[in-house]
Order: structure tokens, then C-alpha cells, then sequence
């Protein structure tokens, strides 16, 4: 299980498929969480999923191709979902208290 | 099958369960802890991956910054009191059959397997180590890292911005000197 820490020790690798299907269900279900919830930091939280799911298989690719690029790259995904966290949760903060509810059905201002 | 796998199988397992629960729970509170959950055993994984550093990043700003920020507005929201009845409708069944769709393509790859199986890892010293990311980091990405180093700065103006209130401007005009003058001829407006 300690594969990256001990160094140099040989170890059966999870097949990168593995990780390729469990990233997918967790997209999916950050997915699903963004299509079905009506709260709003709900929604946001399952978009965090949906990024922590591409973090994954960014690890799990470099793993493969012994490559550290892939890391680097979750290392800027990690960095940019900090900033929209924060953006987006001032927004809501915003919204909550000139409308006074997250729900998102009763954001519709902009229906035709 | 080995000890690695078997791990695999039972994160992978605790995973998805929590983040079913955090999809499925009806407390708002109760989806972020399951979503930290979540993102503790994906560190887990990275740490299976070779990629200590990164696992150790997921938890300090992952687990620890974004859930916390999360939970801090839940809380001044009052949005745990929120419950998600489904007006929704027919988005849901819509969403159910591109979930299964969803799930397809990710079993197809699971029938892939048998390209990699049985490759051993062997990490040449130091690999996910904060020494080697940092080399890598700082020659061959500096610049994406100095944009995002201006990337943090807009967010943290942008959301300071966005949280101030505009009652300054009411109380400048309020110690405007002419106004008090102003306000007491009858015939201001003329």
C-alpha cells in the first residue's frame, strides 16, 4: 500500500483501469449531485467531487508513465478550485442576503 | 490478488459510499462531512499512487481549508434547516439514465484491464517527494505558477468585494457640508 513511500520496493500496481472506473463514478456522482440538488452549496460541494475525480486520475496517469507532470497539474487543479471556492462562496453569501433563500429554484430572474 | 488490490477495493468502496451519502443526504451539514470523508480516502489513494506530497496538500487545502470554508457558510446560512424536497421532476430520471450511461463508460474501462496488470511499481527515490515536485514546479511551470499566485490574489479580491456592503456611500453624503445648508432654504430646488 506504501508503494511511493518505500522506496524502491517492488509491488503489484492497481491496474491504471481501476483507478479510470472509480474516477468515473465519482464524476458521476458529482455529477448527478450537481443535475439533481436544489441547494446551491450542494451543488457547488458536488462540483468539488467532479474536480477531485480528475485530481485522481491526474495522479493515477502519472503513476503510470512515472511522468511528475500529472502531479504538478492536481497541484494547479487544487490551486484553482481554492480560488473558486471562495469567489463562489462570497457569491452565495451575496445571494442569501439580497434573496434570502439558496434554493436555486427561486433563482429564475433570467427566465424568458 | 493481492494486498494491494484488496486495499483498493475496500477505499475504493468507502469512497463511493461517501459520496453517495453526500448526493443522498438530506442535511446539508451531513454532506460536507461526508465529502471530507470522501476526500481523506482520495488522499489515501494518492498516497498509493506515490504522491506524498500531493496527499498531503488534498488534506491541508482539500480537507482542511475548502470543507472548513464549506461548513463556515453552511452555518451562517442557517442551511443545514434546508431540505431538498425534489420539485424537480423529470430532470431526475433524465439525470438517472445519463448516470447509468455514465456508469457504462466506466465499466468499459474496468473490462480493459489486463494492459497493466502485474507492472510492479518502482519509484526511483524521492518520486512525489516534495524535492522532485519542486523541481519540476519551479523550472518547468513557473510561470503557470506565478499566474496562479495572481490567480489567488483576483479570488481574494473578488470575494472581499463581493461580501462589502454599500452603506458607506449613504453615510459620505451625510457629512456632505452643503447639505445641512441645502436642506434648510424653502427654496433648495430652484
Amino acid at each position: 500500500m506504501t508503494g511511493g513511500l518505500i522506496q524502491g520496493s517492488r509491488q503489484k500496481m492497481v491496474p491504471v483501469e481501476h483507478y479510470m472506473a472509480l474516477s468515473a463514478i465519482l464524476f458521476l456522482i458529482g455529477a448527478l449531485g450537481v443535475l439533481t440538488r436544489r441547494n446551491a452549496i450542494v451543488i457547488f460541494m458536488s462540483v468539488e467531487l467532479m474536480l477531485n475525480a480528475a485530481n485522481l486520475l491526474f495522479v493515477a496517469f502519472a503513476q503510470q508513465f512515472e511522468a511528475l507532470d500529472g502531479q504538478i497539474f492536481v497541484f494547479f487543479v487544487m490551486t484553482v478550485a481554492a480560488a473558486e471556492v471562495a469567489v463562489g462562496l462570497a457569491l452565495i453569501v451575496a445571494i442569501f442576503r439580497t434573496r434570502g433563500t439558496i434554493d436555486i429554484d427561486e433563482m429564475n430572474q433570467l427566465k424568458g | 490478488m493481492d494486498g494491494n488490490l484488496i486495499t483498493f477495493y475496500i477505499l475504493a468502496l468507502v469512497a463511493v459510499g461517501a459520496a453517495l451519502g453526500m448526493l443522498f443526504s438530506r442535511h446539508t451539514v451531513y454532506s460536507a462531512l461526508f465529502l471530507i470523508l470522501n476526500f481523506g480516502v482520495v488522499a489515501v489513494f494518492y498516497l498509493m499512487l506515490g504522491a506524498p506530497f500531493i496527499a498531503m496538500a488534498q488534506v491541508t487545502v482539500y480537507a482542511g481549508a475548502i470543507m472548513v470554508l464549506f461548513l463556515f457558510v453552511i452555518m451562517l446560512l442557517g442551511a443545514e434547516k434546508l431540505t431538498g424536497e425534489d420539485k424537480i421532476g423529470w430532470q431526475k430520471y433524465f439525470a438517472g439514465l445519463l448516470g447509468i450511461l455514465f456508469l457504462f463508460a466506466g465499466g468499459y474501462q474496468l473490462s480493459l484491464v489486463g494492459v497493466t496488470e502485474g507492472l510492479s511499481i518502482s519509484f526511483p527515490g524521492g518520486f512525489g517527494g516534495p524535492a522532485d515536485i519542486g523541481e519540476l514546479l519551479f523550472n518547468e511551470y513557473l510561470v503557470p505558477f506565478e499566474i496562479t499566485s495572481v490567480l489567488l490574489l483576483v479570488a481574494m479580491i473578488g470575494a472581499i468585494v463581493l461580501t462589502k456592503d454599500g452603506r458607506k456611500k449613504k453615510s459620505i453624503q451625510k457629512t456632505d457640508p452643503g447639505s445641512a445648508a441645502r436642506d434648510r432654504r424653502p427654496d433648495s430646488g430652484k
